[in-house]
């Protein structure tokens, strides 16, 4: 007689919701005709996405306290609800960047479904409370992520960043997965808290296998140095795509390894506090120095999306609630804006048809003012300029370094901000400062394609970003009692 | 404690530039909303003014909300009495900016016009705020409208000007934000009128870097020939006019007060600065061979002269800083202004190409003489008694930086004279065509007002340095971190009088009036 454990199937109300609608699409794929396949596809994606931030936001609201589920496998709690509400939601503005890309029609479902898929992995990871949990949800999500990269198979670089994600994101995998052995090997346990309950601190076998699980979740998060796969996946991918990864993988990752860190191993919290302090500076360092020299626009973003890891692995290092609540608080803005900054980029490759560059970047800002505008209020937020959500964010983070004695971290990120006030400022010169007519681009004519869906995700990204500036208190309470769930 | 009348004057302009970026008119139009939203906004400050109770040292004018509270940071905004006549010139300047910009009539003048707008709401934002993060994020969003400002309607050079600007700038800023985060995080709470004294080194330097290199004073002027130079005209006059005493009000209100024991310690690094900026910017002045040039290196030298006055820590030095901080900011957006009338007409500011302007455009040499003389500290003008407060305070602190500041001043009237002469006088400049008009009424509208405000403090400069600290105890106020109610007593510029313990008398004699008073050594 087998033991059914008791499933709260409520809590997991985000992941089925997403990988219904992923069933659902692939249903799609085969039973609605060929024209109105990619808008009916688009449409339950959509739909899915919306379902599952509802379910989250009910769940954050509804789990006070921090439960156990299905034989203690998963968490429900807010931390994980509140990075389930920010996924979802990239999600939903992911599909409606998706939109408007020209995708090969017999494969429009299947891309939505992987790209539900993916989310359902990262909803799923994010409540993991066991070594086996994380691994799954890890690579639930790497997988649909490896094949989404690379399924626009017409796009130069695709393929390429398809591969190149699968084996270094494999690479990492792994290292997750062996780290994990020697920690179970050790304790010979695979919960979160029994792990810690074991106290085998200091213990050689134990500090490698917690290297190697801090490793394995650096390369998800895209921190410096396990960030060789970013710019080649970010640049090659189709743009939506790129922008999915950029703020829901993110999220992801750095919510997981926090959980990991701090649930299973307080005992060591002296030693994955400064490994993950040293990782932030690298990735500051690193991500900063080499967008300098970029001229392809998405590859600035992935090289400032390592830059923006270093920053909310301060929060990460500096393991106390100010810390919790400054992570939580942070990936809100990060995640709009870094949706937002993609979707404008996509709206130029479409318009042009050719990667887009600071070069043909030129003119932008007064040829479509909104998309102009907001890309600037991006640029302005990633920078930690006042008026958008991410100078409250790094102000938060500063605070939760400088609450710990981390003032190295607050120096390494001030610098890293300076530098990187070249490169987002010099986006908003290329798109203001010079007219598109000195480039002599060739217009292919027409006036370029109005795509509302996008600027509607657009529009939602700039609120999120500018709203989260003004409505600080609101998010830093729900930041607050999210990071209260966490045992520091 | 909760009065509106300064959040009205943040909302002014913001409703104002909303209201042009939507408006369905055209670019005419759209110029005389975003003037009429200035002259509103002066309208709002004369209100503010007028209920100001000059006698009362203690925040007026303030309103307070919590913004997020677990780190106590509270929207928070209030003036003292200084800060009422910096908001005052920071209204007048930009309304003056802002019509010459409407008259000089801007290419895409949507986006100009939302942003002098909106560059306006914060400059009176950095003047109220009485929290440190508010304070931040008004300092660092004055850097957005005037990063576009420089680098849409600037000149050749302006991607250089603007990246550099930038550069100098961001350095600043961000020293000044990982100092607030140590600041505010130690005291508990980021309310300005709240937070207690420190002496940490770091921190003041944190502060002062970030105010220099706005203001900007010697080591830390980098930025300041490639923006002013390529800068429209009006924008320049922004820049230097009040975003430059953006900096000095920070150590006013912050880099002194705040940090008593170690701006004490570092007087002199400060004062030695100051003392080359002075000198250094003076010579330079004299030596630029366009009128900009000249402008700008003043503007320079006159940022060296208030921090003097600052520093002198007593109660002549900082009512002289304040009124000299408005002088300047009159006379330098005025004479800005003039450049870009002069080179509107001629294509050029290169003072070998000009010349005799003069001959037949009264107005415009009555208007530059009149400013120019004002601005080399004539006795009886505004400036003399800005100046002269300055240095009789600094002469106490030590008689040499008094010495410093006086040969300067010799200096301003060489550099301000060859200045006058090489654009009005002396033969005609191979760059002045004949038909170039004297100044139109448009441009007399928007630099008639300024020398008048110019002329008006001339005739009573104590109207500002009277009325800058409540009474006299200006040095008490800002050693307590301006944050107590003293009890008021009225001094005066013309008669210097104190009651406690006279240490050294001063006597001066120019142009028939006699400048007295017994002043106190502390």
């Amino acid at each position: 007689m087998i033991h059914k454990p008791h499933v709260d199937w409520f809590a997991l109300s985000p992941s089925l919701s997403l990988l219904a609608a992923a069933g659902l699409l692939l249903m799609v794929a085969v039973f609605t005709p060929r024209r109105a396949r990619a808008a009916v596809a688009a449409g339950v994606g959509f739909a899915g996405f919306v379902t599952a931030m509802v379910f989250a936001i009910v769940l954050d609201a509804k789990s006070p306290h921090v439960t156990l589920l299905v034989h203690d496998a998963m968490f429900r709690d807010r931390w994980s609800a509140l990075a389930q509400i920010v996924i979802a939601g990239s999600g939903a503005v992911a599909v409606l960047l998706s939109v408007g890309e020209r995708w090969r029609e017999e494969h429009v479902a299947e891309y939505y479904a992987l790209l539900t898929a993916a989310g359902a992995g990262m909803a799923f990871f994010v409540q993991a409370s066991n070594l086996m949990t994380l691994f799954l949800g890890l690579e639930w999500f790497s997988i649909a992520l490896y094949v989404l990269s690379a399924i626009d198979i017409d796009l130069v670089g695709s393929l390429e960043a398809g591969l190149k994600y699968l084996i270094v994101g494999a690479v990492g995998s792994a290292t997750l997965l062996f780290g994990s052995a020697l920690v179970y090997g050790r304790t010979g346990q695979l919960s979160f808290d029994k792990i810690a309950a074991a106290g085998h601190q200091h213990d050689a076998m134990l500090v490698v296998g917690l290297a190697m699980v801090i490793a394995g979740l650096m390369f998800k998060s895209s921190a410096a140095p396990f960030h060789m796969w970013t710019p080649d996946a970010y640049q090659g991918a189709p743009t939506p795509v790129t922008a999915f990864m950029a703020s829901a993988t993110k999220v992801a990752a750095l919510v997981a390894a926090y959980r990991v860190l701090a649930v299973a191993f307080p005992g060591d919290m002296h030693l994955w506090r400064l490994a993950v302090a040293v990782v932030a500076c690298v990735s500051l360092a690193w991500g900063n120095i080499a967008a300098l020299v970029q001229r392809n626009v998405k590859r600035i973003l992935a090289y400032s999306s390592i830059s923006h890891a270093g920053f909310m692995l301060i929060a990460v290092a500096a393991a106390s609630q100010l810390g919790g609540r400054a992570l939580e608080y942070y990936l809100i803005p990060y995640a709009a804006m870094s949706l937002g900054a993609f979707a404008v980029v996509a709206a130029r490759e479409r318009e042009l048809g050719a990667p887009v560059t600071l070069e043909n970047l030129a003119g932008f800002g007064w040829e479509r003012p909104f998309l102009g505008i907001a890309m600037w209020v991006f640029m302005l937020g990633f920078l930690g300029f006042p008026l958008t959500g991410g100078f409250i964010g790094k102000f938060y983070v500063f605070a939760a370094a400088y609450d710990h004695g981390y003032w190295w971290l607050i120096v390494a990120g001030v610098v890293a901000t300076m530098i990187s006030a070249y490169y987002y400022l010099g986006i908003v010169r290329a798109m203001y400062f010079r007219e598109s007519a000195e480039l002599q681009l060739q217009p292919a004519g027409g006036s370029p394609p109005r795509e509302l869906v996008l600027g509607l995700g657009v529009l939602v990204c700039l609120t999120v970003t500018v709203g989260s500036f003004f409505a600080v208190q609101p998010l830093i309470d729900v930041a607050k009692v999210a990071a209260k769930s966490l045992p520091l | 404690m909760n009065d509106w009348l300064t959040t009205i004057l943040l909302l002014v302009p913001l409703a104002g530039a909303l209201l042009v970026a939507v408006l369905p008119v055209s670019g005419y139009r759209l110029g005389s909303v975003a003037a009429l939203a200035s002259l509103v906004e002066v309208a709002f400050w004369i209100t503010g003014a007028s209920r100001f109770r000059f006698g009362d040292p203690s925040l007026q004018l303030a309103q307070r909300t919590p913004w997020f509270s677990d780190l106590n940071v509270s929207y928070h905004v209030g003036q003292y009495a200084f800060s009422v006549w910096l908001v005052g010139m920071t209204v007048v300047v930009m309304a003056a900016c802002t019509i010459y910009g409407w008259w000089a009539g801007r290419t895409r003048p949507r986006l100009y016009f939302v942003l002098m707008l909106l560059l306006t709401a914060a400059i009176v934002g950095v003047f109220t705020a009485q929290d440190l993060l508010l304070f931040y994020a008004f300092f660092e969003a004055m850097l957005i409208p005037l990063y576009v400002l420089i680098g849409v309607w600037g000149g050749a050079g302006r991607l250089r000007a603007t990246l550099t600007f930038v550069v100098y700038t961001v350095v600043g800023s961000l020293l000044m934000l990982a100092a607030i985060v140590a600041y505010g995080l130690h005291a508990g709470t980021f309310d300005l009128t709240q937070i207690p004294q420190s002496n940490s080194r770091w921190l003041f330097l944190g502060f002062v870097i970030a105010f220099a290199i706005k203001a900007p004073l010697f080591p830390f002027h980098g930025w300041l020939p490639d923006a002013y130079r390529e800068a429209p005209p009006e924008v320049a006059a922004i820049l230097s006019g009040v975003v430059s005493k953006a900096g000095l009000y920070g150590l006013l209100r912050i880099a002194i007060p705040k940090f008593p024991t170690v701006a004490h310690d570092w007087r002199v690094v400060l004062l030695v600065l100051a003392s080359i900026s002075l000198v250094y910017g003076s010579l330079l002045a004299f030596r630029a061979p366009d009128f900009r040039g000249v402008v700008m290196y003043s503007s320079l030298a006159q940022s060296g002269l208030i921090v003097l006055g600052l520093f002198a820590f007593n109660d002549l030095g900082y009512d002289g800083a304040v009124l000299q901080m408005v002088n300047h900011a009159l006379i330098s957006a005025t004479l800005f202004l003039i450049a870009g009338m002069v080179e509107r007409r001629t294509s050029t500011g290169d003072l070998r190409l000009l010349g005799g302007l003069a001959r037949g455009r009264p107005r415009l040499a009555t208007i530059v003489l009149t400013t120019g003389v004002i601005a080399l500290a004539v006795p009886l003008s505004s400036s003399f008694a800005g100046e002269f407060l300055i240095l009789a305070g600094v002469f106490l602190q030590r008689w040499v930086w008094g010495v410093i500041g006086a040969v300067a001043i010799v200096l301003a009237a060489m550099y301000m004279l060859r200045a006058i002469s090489a654009l009005l006088h002396q033969k005609v400049g191979s760059a002045v065509p004949d038909a170039a008009l004297d100044l139109r009424v448009g441009e007399l509208a928007v630099v008639v007002p300024l020398v008048a405000c110019l002329l008006g403090l001339s005739a009573w400069p104590g109207l500002v340095s009277d009325h800058a600290f409540a009474g006299q105890h200006a040095t008490e106020q800002v050693k307590s971190g301006l944050v107590l109610t003293s009890s008021p007593q009225k001094a005066g510029f013309y008669g210097v009088t104190c009651t406690v313990e006279p240490c050294t008398t001063l006597e001066f004699s120019a142009n028939g009036t006699s400048y007295f008073g017994q002043v106190l050594q502390r």
